[in-house]
């Protein structure tokens, strides 16, 4: 994946460019020694890395809006972090940028269980904010699966979403306010605690935009209280086209399941043999949850299992207490760390029609074949997000390049049949050259003229989502015309 | 100009000389008046795709709501965002067309469990302007290619480019329903059990005080059995909030959706958003003739005298009042919209240049 060349003049300014942040931040919250900045030179998109010019952790909006201003002034990038856990390389560094964390804000700065929200620094990782509400059964519902690591910052940039998103949404349907700082370091408040602001939709507009449009400090999300209960119900199939098909009847019977997972035959002999989950020995595997009362669970089980059982299913296993539904889970949440310690990996997640499920897998078997890669999948099978993730040995010569070239083609693939390139991931880098195949260059235009709005300059993690081509003119133009 | 397809639409716009003001089917005049050659979308019409399995339609701008209720009804699905019909508030007719519906962002009482009409929204086709035809989303559930100028477009009154084509999530229709009625309770009461209500686990998918009946109603949905016990532990959750009465109405929730108690009445129509808990604060500044409560009290409806200005009503509560109802006059006047800081202001009016050079497209229509 190709980056843009560093600026030699924000290069050679690095001395009086630290020296300003400096003045406006502590001590210990500007990081610029070459062995310290390394830490910062990757995300969890391993295979590209690049020290930055230097970080800082501001701990203030205002310490951010003070930091915003001078890389601004400087025309110095900044490329803003949460926990660096984009699988997109949405926070990887360029050598010439500033890396902004938001870490050290993390506080819970009001919880409401009337009105039903909490609102808390950006810096707060997911899985932390459910963990401020419990004590009173509540819960903050996107779960991306890095929910321990992943901060609200990073969700809100990626729009993340998760395995529960069929019944709660993605991140965008559970924030409702951000108070968010422009690259030339003003300090804006959108949305609230109340529904649906006035005016046009900015907080949508902000949520999923990758960074690039402002930095979030602040962010006021939804709360819900917990369901009584929740249990999965595990279903093998001898066919992938079957599972398919069983999907589509269980939605069709009015029945929405709080989660619908798919495994094929690859990630489950994987699984098992890390994790021992007990799986049925299928070619296809679907785990779906549902919650409620315990008898609502197990009416809804039983509609689900009657379901099923048109389908010739190999096996149908009903959970019926914590224990079960834990051994249920246990593979499907050991998947990516089992596909881990066998082989390299890259994990994809474009989305599509449901309908569209037994051809994708099919060209997807026939792909990995021509290729000679293996590739698992697992699947948010409700709503068509897919995982594919492809096996390759990263040392080995043109692997990597083989690999995102069958990436591309399966992400192609998803376009093709009507879906798209990421459902919940982001564009990052990893995707920023397919979006042409996804969008008409009108279309990208639009996108691009929204970023001319909220940063002129193109300083704000600049090198992502839009094929370097289309946005190069913006990122030099802006610049050169200072 | 009344354009049958999107390139007729296109080259309409790319050639027009002036204002254009764009109507869908002219059921929901809100807005400050405009000025300009009328746009219908109406000739652009008929579904494209439905895929009962995968719970997604895809529908031209121009399609009647009722044909797109009708054609998922079919499907034992719907639109689960519970679109309220404005003909019987606003004293309009016509046919109501689902790229009206998401130009307003409009969503009914359940807007408080599954999201509102822009939650619902997985992708538009539109032309701008300029008369670019352009796309954004598509038609799948998850979608973070790109920007989302879904939302965007979603409540943005076809200020920033006509709806040409709309793909939107569907949701199955519940087996039964059944509300419990609080009786003889006052706003601080009533908004205190609909907040127990929803913060509860038992799926509250609708929660409405009417202050004239001083009667709290809260909504639930699903299969047979699990409505009756989850009414049932409900009811015990509200206990000491006063009287209690179960009812299977349906209808109710339609007078809820589409505020029938001020149909027919005399006066301006505002609608407050706010958080719940401020709702009986802004109902006692505001001394309204009328008032219904929706959203667990977050939205608040009244009808006032003529020309009355109820943003001072909010004076020191976050939230934002829209005057949806008034004659032409007054909403020249009074901001429909309630006014933006600075900030986000000057961002809205340099996204609406971007999208509409010209300034052509139901210009001023949001202030």
């Amino acid at each position: 994946m190709e980056m843009p060349v560093p600026n030699t003049a924000v290069l050679s300014k690095k001395a009086a460019v630290v020296r300003r942040l400096s003045e406006v931040l502590p001590s210990d919250a500007v990081i610029h020694e070459e062995r310290e900045v390394k830490a910062y030179e990757c995300d969890a998109l391993t295979a590209y890395k690049c020290p930055p010019l230097a970080a800082v952790l501001p701990s203030t909006t205002e310490q951010v809006a003070a930091v915003l201003k001078i890389c601004h002034e400087e025309n110095v990038p900044v490329v803003p972090r949460g926990s660096g856990t984009s699988l997109a390389g949405g926070a990887l560094p360029t050598a010439d940028c500033v890396i902004l964390g938001v870490s050290r804000m993390n506080e819970v700065l009001e919880t409401n269980y009337d009105d039903r929200y909490v609102r808390v620094q950006s810096g707060r990782t997911n899985l932390s904010v459910t963990g401020a509400v419990e004590e009173n059964e509540f819960f903050y519902a996107p779960d991306p699966s890095s929910q321990l690591a992943c901060a609200i910052a990073g969700n809100i940039a990626m729009n993340s979403g998760g395995a529960h998103c069929l019944k709660y949404g993605v991140t965008t349907n559970n924030l409702m306010g951000v108070k968010m700082v422009t690259m030339e370091g003003e300090i804006l408040e959108i949305g609230g605690a109340h529904l649906d602001a006035a005016g046009l939709d900015l907080l949508g507009l902000i949520c999923g935009s990758e960074g690039q449009l402002g930095v979030v400090t602040e962010a006021t999300l939804r709360i819900l209280r917990k369901p009584e209960g929740a249990r999965p119900v595990l279903v093998a199939f001898n066919d992938n086209e079957v599972a398919g098909a069983c999907v589509a009847d269980i939605i069709k019977a009015g029945v929405l399941p709080v989660a619908i997972e798919f495994m094929d035959r690859l990630c489950i002999e994987t699984t098992e043999n890390f994790a021992q989950a007990g799986y049925p020995d299928c070619n296809a595997l679907l785990i779906i949850e549902v919650e409620g009362s315990d008898a609502e669970i197990d009416m809804q089980l039983d509609l689900i299992a009657k379901i099923a059982a048109k389908h010739d299913p190999i096996e149908v296993r009903q959970s019926k207490s914590a224990e079960e539904s834990a051994a249920i889970w246990l593979g499907r949440k050991s998947a990516f760390g089992a596909i881990g310690q066998i082989s390299d990996y890259m994990c994809l997640d474009g989305t599509i029609p449901v309908s569209a499920l037994p051809q994708v897998l099919g060209r997807i078997g026939e792909l990995s074949e021509q290729y000679g890669l293996q590739v698992g999948n697992v699947f948010h099978a409700g709503d068509g997000n897919m995982h594919p993730l492809i096996l390759y040995n990263a040392n080995k010569d043109g692997d990597l390049e083989l690999c995102e070239q069958m990436g591309a083609d399966i992400l192609r693939l998803c376009v093709e049949v009507g879906g798209c390139l990421t459902g919940e991931h982001g564009v990052g880098i990893e995707k920023r050259d397919l979006m042409v195949d996804q969008y008409a260059p009108d279309d990208l235009d639009i996108q691009m003229s929204v970023k001319d709005v909220f940063d002129p300059k193109w300083l704000l993690n600049p090198a992502k989502v839009f094929p370097l081509a289309s946005s190069d003119a913006r990122r030099v133009s802006s610049i050169a015309a200072e | 100009m009344r354009p049958e397809t999107e390139a007729a639409l296109a080259e309409n716009i790319a050639a027009a000389r002036g204002p254009l003001r764009i109507v869908g089917g002219g059921t929901r005049d809100i807005g400050t008046p405009v000025a300009g050659e009328l746009v219908e979308t109406a000739g652009m019409s008929g579904i494209t795709l439905y895929e009962p399995g995968a719970l997604t339609l895809v529908a031209k701008a121009g399609t009647p709501l009722s044909e797109i209720e009708a054609a998922v009804a079919a499907e034992n699905q719907r639109l689960a965002f519970e679109p309220m019909d404005h003909r019987g508030l606003l004293g309009t007719s016509g046919t109501s067309t689902i790229g009206g519906c998401v130009a307003a962002n409009v969503s009914g009482p359940r807007r408080i469990s599954v999201g509102a009409c822009r939650d619902h929204m997985l992708g538009v086709r539109m032309v701008d302007g300029a008369g670019r035809i352009l796309k954004n989303g598509g038609r799948v559930m998850k979608n973070v290619t790109g920007y989302d100028l879904v939302k965007l477009m979603s409540g943005s009154f076809g200020t920033l480019g006509v709806l040409t084509e709309v793909s939107l999530k569907v949701l199955p229709v519940a087996q039964t329903q059944a509300t419990i009625i609080l009786h003889d309770v006052d706003a601080v009461r009533a908004v205190g059990a609909l907040s127990a209500g929803l913060g509860s686990p038992y799926e509250v998918t609708g929660a409405a005080y009417d202050p004239a009946l001083r009667e709290a109603y809260l909504r639930i949905e699903g299969f047979e059995d699990s409505v009756a016990y989850r009414t049932g532990e409900l009811k015990k959750v509200l206990a000491g909030f006063g009287e209690m009465s179960v009812s299977d109405d349906v209808t109710l929730w339609e007078g809820i959706r589409d505020v029938s108690v001020f149909h027919g009445k005399e006066g301006d129509v505002w609608r407050i958003s706010v958080r719940p808990s401020d709702a009986p604060a802004v109902l006692e500044a505001a001394g309204a003739d009328a008032a219904l409560l929706d959203w667990g009290g977050g939205v608040i409806w009244l009808r006032v005298a003529e020309g009355r200005d109820l943003r001072t009503a909010l004076q020191g509560i976050s939230g934002h009042a829209t005057l949806v109802r008034a004659s032409a006059q007054t909403r020249a006047s009074l901001a429909v919209f309630h006014p933006e800081d600075a900030g986000v202001r000057r961002l809205s009016d340099a996204l609406r240049a971007k999208f509409d050079p010209r300034g052509i497209l139901n210009t001023g229509l949001m202030g």
